[in-house]
């Protein structure tokens, strides 16, 4: 695509890539608002995949024969660029997961579980996904740590005055955040809580799930030790993330899943473990996905992630602008100025199954629940909200259907 | 008839807008609360029972049009009726009473308040507790 990194995106030529875009729904095309959830896949990434398993596949780092080479490239050259993504200084340092969810799972019970005790403290916020909340709570649980999260404001900031209170309250040993909330768009302050993680000796464990696609990442600038990321997320294929960890702190580390290609060798009496990063990658791994995954990163850097990050900005802060127009709908999350491409809301206390049935009818897809934030729901004071997100293909005409669609919803049941 | 008419059709609406049932009752025999994980819906179910019969339900909860509607049209259906007949019912009696077309999901809506009531009714009188609603340990922090 002949697009350089600092122009505007053409949106229209991107949107030619993506074949869901081109369908109709009640004749009416899709204004795919959902990509927060998980997002629509490029034909070069389609091609790729049919092409990967049509030619280039077989089992990895095992066969001598020509396939197997070929496929352990796909594979391993996928590494690389998950590597390149995230600024990472080697490739030793890039674990393939299932998903950011086993990621972060791979540093609670291979870390976590280890290093705790109690009178140390799992530090969370009240911005997580549950994916970056319940494997904290359930390793401060067994190991008798205690588990804190850092509050929020009305506006869903992150009140970091809450820190020195947390410090003063036994040994900090984990701070998880995510860098983008995936429920109010809020971007957070990871650097500052890293650095202040390393001033209480903790780990600092980044969720970037929902912001690696948005964003350029950083891990180096981030000052972070541990980072998950998610292929769906980015274009890329379902069943195939990364996590990204200082080498020094994964060689200490067990392993998490244990069987084929983690081991160095295996006897009756003992065990060793394969080098980094073999040695968190039990079983056959998701190999055509991971190429796959590569692939997307190939496609979104090309378009430049500093031009996607500008688009999504201009269309979050248009769809700010027009929900405000409307007075009965209650946007929940910070300015724009600290807001990734999602907006959350209420509309005329309506619940918002209601709400998403009925922007379905006219052909807007939008997600409606607590968005696996339920602690934020419950900080919120609502069950669920109604949920937009933006991703390089939206364009504003879209955000124009969305406000059309809630004036029907608030006719219809208002 | 419009998508809009047969999924919110004007009893649903009727019974989303003027619940029937609503609010807890006072000293009641029974009382569970539930929730549906794909989005956070809740609702609390309190029953008076004259001895095996149901006498009288009360309910209260969060949630879209369809699981509102629903579990008000259920406090009508259940009310008379033995609690061992109630805890067997099939999904199915309701969802004919609904009388909407549903998809999975808002299948989940509709059914949240006959599972919760089910629970409340296994608590009370021992009745078979559906599958669905079967957990083990929670975690509890301490």
């Amino acid at each position: 695509m002949a697009v350089t990194a600092d122009a505007k995106l053409d949106v229209q030529r991107i949107r030619a890539d993506f074949p869901y875009l081109e369908e109709l729904s009640n004749g009416k095309p899709v204004a795919f608002l959902d990509s927060a959830a998980s997002t629509q896949k490029p034909r070069q990434v389609l091609d790729a995949l049919h092409d990967f398993y049509s030619h280039r596949y077989a089992n990895v780092h095992r066969g001598v024969y020509r396939l197997a080479e070929r496929a352990t490239e796909g594979y391993e050259g996928a590494r690389e660029k998950v590597r390149a993504f995230v600024n990472a200084p080697s490739t030793r340092e890039v674990v393939f997961t299932r998903s950011a969810t086993e990621g972060i799972n791979l540093v609670a019970y291979a870390w976590g579980l280890e290093n705790l005790g109690p009178g140390d403290v799992v530090v969370i916020t009240e911005l997580e996904h549950h994916s970056n909340f319940v494997p904290w709570q359930f390793v401060a649980n067994r190991t008798g740590a205690s588990f804190r999260h850092i509050p929020i404001d009305d506006a869903g900031e992150l009140q970091l005055d809450a820190l020195d209170e947390i410090a003063a309250s036994g040994k900090v040993k984990i701070v998880a955040n995510n860098l983008v909330s995936n429920s109010l768009g809020t971007i957070n302050p990871v650097e500052k809580l890293a650095a202040w993680a390393h001033e209480q000796g903790a780990i600092m464990v980044v969720d970037a799930a929902q912001a690696a696609p948005h964003r350029p990442i950083d891990v180096q600038a981030l000052g972070c030790d541990f980072l998950a990321v998610s292929s769906h997320k980015l274009c890329g294929p379902t069943g195939v993330g990364a996590l990204w960890g200082r080498a020094e702190l994964l060689e200490r580390m067990s392993p998490f899943n244990l069987g084929g290609e983690m081991i160095r060798s295996v006897a009756l009496d003992r065990t060793s473990w394969n080098e980094l990063p073999y040695k968190f990658e039990a079983g056959t791994p998701a190999i055509a996905e991971a190429y796959g995954f590569g692939v997307a990163i190939d496609y979104l850097s090309e378009i430049g992630m500093g031009a996607i990050e500008r688009h999504e900005h201009e269309l979050t802060e248009y769809a700010l602008g027009r929900l405000s127009e409307l007075d009965f709908v209650r946007v929940f999350g910070p300015p724009v100025e600290r807001r990734a491409g999602i907006v959350s809301f209420d509309v005329a206390g309506i619940h918002p199954h209601d709400v998403a049935q009925i922007l379905d009818w006219e052909g807007v897809a939008v997600r409606a629940g607590h968005h696996c934030t339920q602690p934020l729901m419950a900080r919120l004071g609502v069950a669920a909200t109604t949920r937009a997100s933006f991703y390089l293909y939206t364009i504003p005409e879209e955000i124009d259907r969305l406000v059309d669609g809630l004036h029907k919803v608030k006719q219809h049941l208002g | 008839m419009s998508e809009f008419d047969q999924l919110y059709r004007e009893v649903i609406l009727d019974h989303y807008k003027n619940p029937r049932g609503h609010g807890l009752l006072d000293g009641a025999d029974a009382h569970a609360e539930g929730q549906n994980p794909l989005c956070g819906d809740e609702v609390t179910v309190s029953v008076r029972f004259d001895g095996e019969t149901i006498s009288e339900v009360g309910f209260e909860g969060r949630g879209c049009a369809i699981s509102q509607a629903a579990t008000s049209m259920l406090t009508e259906i259940v009310v008379g009726r033995n609690a061992a007949e109630v805890a067997q019912m099939p999904k199915e009696e309701l969802l004919e009473e609904i009388g909407i077309p549903l998809t999975p999901v808002r299948l989940k809506c509709a059914l949240l308040g006959l599972g919760v009531l089910k629970v409340a009714l296994h608590k009370s009188k021992g009745t078979p507790l559906p599958d669905e609603w079967m957990q083990g340990d929670d975690l509890t922090m301490s």
